[in-house]
């Protein structure tokens, strides 16, 4: 964010530098129940991210001190591959991981009925295999799809979608190119029934018309992930009919 | 048309449901219309909208039969694994043998295995089990393997009609506990048998006609197996 470049951002066609509309998302591919040893497993490629989800829980919360007496907590890892990115990352939790985590188990905290389970912890995975900005909102998306492959009791699914601005021009999930020369960044995490928010990050600088602006167009994506994850998921259940009848 | 198989409505979590009826089960309501909570299939029964989950962990409710296995062993009881998100202690005033202090080790020991009843559960999610009741004990030898504790009813059928067929079919014993685990025990031929039955209920559980297309299977492997042996 905000490192100066002479590169144009959006040409004069009003076109973004992978050829997409400021309103349009990267494509995106969703998978549910990827992983066989896990209670629940999902993973997404959207534009260039590759990540993986993985679920495991309710069980019950150890070290004992950690445990809620009525409700399980939600503790989820967001972690780096050292190959996702272009330069080799150190592998382990560093300032940014441990923030996302924190922020991300936050908000899956936010839909799942935690009352339900007390004295216990839902552990959610998530490794980025390949990072192309927007890792954390992909992970949110890719999150819930496994969580709800785990049979967790959730109020809803949600979705991460994020916006920003790019040469003064409010876009929608920004790329890797976009997030580094671009000029703010805003990850969301939209409940898509209720249109509620579970999280809101700003990077940058932006007025208050722009973000609403970024907030009303990163919520109109949010209807279309959330077709797509429900898609994904009851697709696991119809390919098995199609087996069923071999 | 031949071969078609007939698929339950799937929900996923917070979408709504057009049914009308009483919430049930994996269900809950806001501003009056229903919500589905789980990845599941929709179910209305005496007036009640259920949701039965595709995949979950099993949580314990009194008066289950369970299948466990010893964990842990302590003075006065034993710590059961029984496939619920918590460990469940049997006490040794739980058991129909007399106990000495300490002497818990001399009955049952870890890796056993028991088939015992959930004798209470607590809103904290406390578990006790219990063995003093009629077909509760041991068991010795057999097999085990895990399923979804929502599948249960489906490997069991309707009044035990899918259990009996697996059982008549192989020779095999079977007892299915509420929690998900299976523990089969019989000729080598007959458990290979019902692994794959049961596995085949288990990945079909939210289709229509599993009864007949588990029979046809128990049919022609029973073809195999006798062919083998002739």
């Amino acid at each position: 964010m905000g490192m100066k470049s002479d590169i144009k951002l959006i040409d004069d066609n009003g076109l973004r530098i992978d050829g997409r509309l400021p309103n349009q998302l990267r494509p995106i591919k969703m998978e549910v129940g990827v992983l066989k040893r896990a209670d629940g497993s999902a993973y997404i490629e959207w534009g260039g991210n590759k990540i993986i989800a993985a679920v495991y829980g309710p069980h019950e919360a150890y070290p004992k001190h950690v445990q809620e007496a009525e409700k399980a907590i939600v503790r989820a890892r967001y972690s780096m591959a050292p190959f996702s990115v272009d330069e080799r990352k150190r592998p382990g939790p560093d300032r940014r991981a441990v923030e996302l985590s924190k922020v991300i188990s936050e908000a899956l905290e936010s839909v799942i009925f935690v009352e339900r389970y007390p004295r216990t912890s839902i552990d959610v995975y998530i490794e980025v295999l390949q990072a192309d900005a927007g890792t954390r909102v992909a992970g949110i998306t890719v999150a819930s799809l496994a969580l709800a492959d785990a049979g967790i009791p959730m109020r809803d699914l949600i979705v991460g979608c994020a916006a920003g601005k790019v040469d003064d021009v409010v876009v929608l999930d920004l790329n890797k190119e976009e997030d580094n020369y671009g000029q703010a960044d805003v990850p969301m995490a939209i409940l898509p029934r209720s249109k509620e928010i579970a999280l809101l990050q700003m990077d940058g600088d932006m007025t208050y018309e722009e973000l609403t602006t970024a907030m009303e167009m990163a919520m109109e994506a949010a209807g279309k992930i959330h077709k797509m994850q429900v898609e994904a998921l009851k697709r696991k259940y119809v390919n098995m009919e199609v087996n069923g009848n071999e | 048309m031949e071969g078609k198989v007939g698929i339950r409505k799937i929900v996923v979590p917070g979408e709504e449901i057009d049914e009308k009826g009483k919430p049930g089960n994996g269900v809950f309501v806001e501003n009056g219309k229903l919500y589905s909570a789980y990845l599941g299939i929709v179910d209305v029964r005496a007036g009640y909208v259920n949701v039965i989950p595709l995949s979950g962990c099993y949580v314990p409710k009194k008066g289950d039969k369970v299948i466990g296995k010893i964990v842990d062993l302590a003075p006065m009881n034993w710590v059961v694994d029984i496939n619920a998100p918590y460990y469940a202690p049997l006490h040794v005033n739980d058991v129909p043998w007399r106990v000495d202090f300490g002497d818990t080790g001399r009955f049952l020991s870890i890796g056993d295995v028991i088939l015992a009843k959930v004798s209470n559960v607590n809103e904290m999610g406390q578990v006790w089990i219990t063995l003093k009741d009629q077909g509760l004990r041991k068991l010795e030898g057999g097999h085990i393997i895990k399923i979804s504790p929502f599948k249960v009813p489906r490997v069991i059928g309707k009044g035990g009609s899918m259990i009996q067929m697996l059982k008549d079919y192989t020779g095999c014993r079977i007892y299915v506990g509420q929690n998900g685990v299976i523990w089969i025990s019989g000729p080598p031929e007959g458990i290979i048998t019902v692994i794959k039955a049961i596995r085949m209920i288990e990945s079909e559980a939210h289709t229509y006609g599993l009864t007949d297309r588990v029979k046809e299977f128990l049919e022609e492997s029973r073809g195999d197996n006798d062919g083998n042996e002739e």
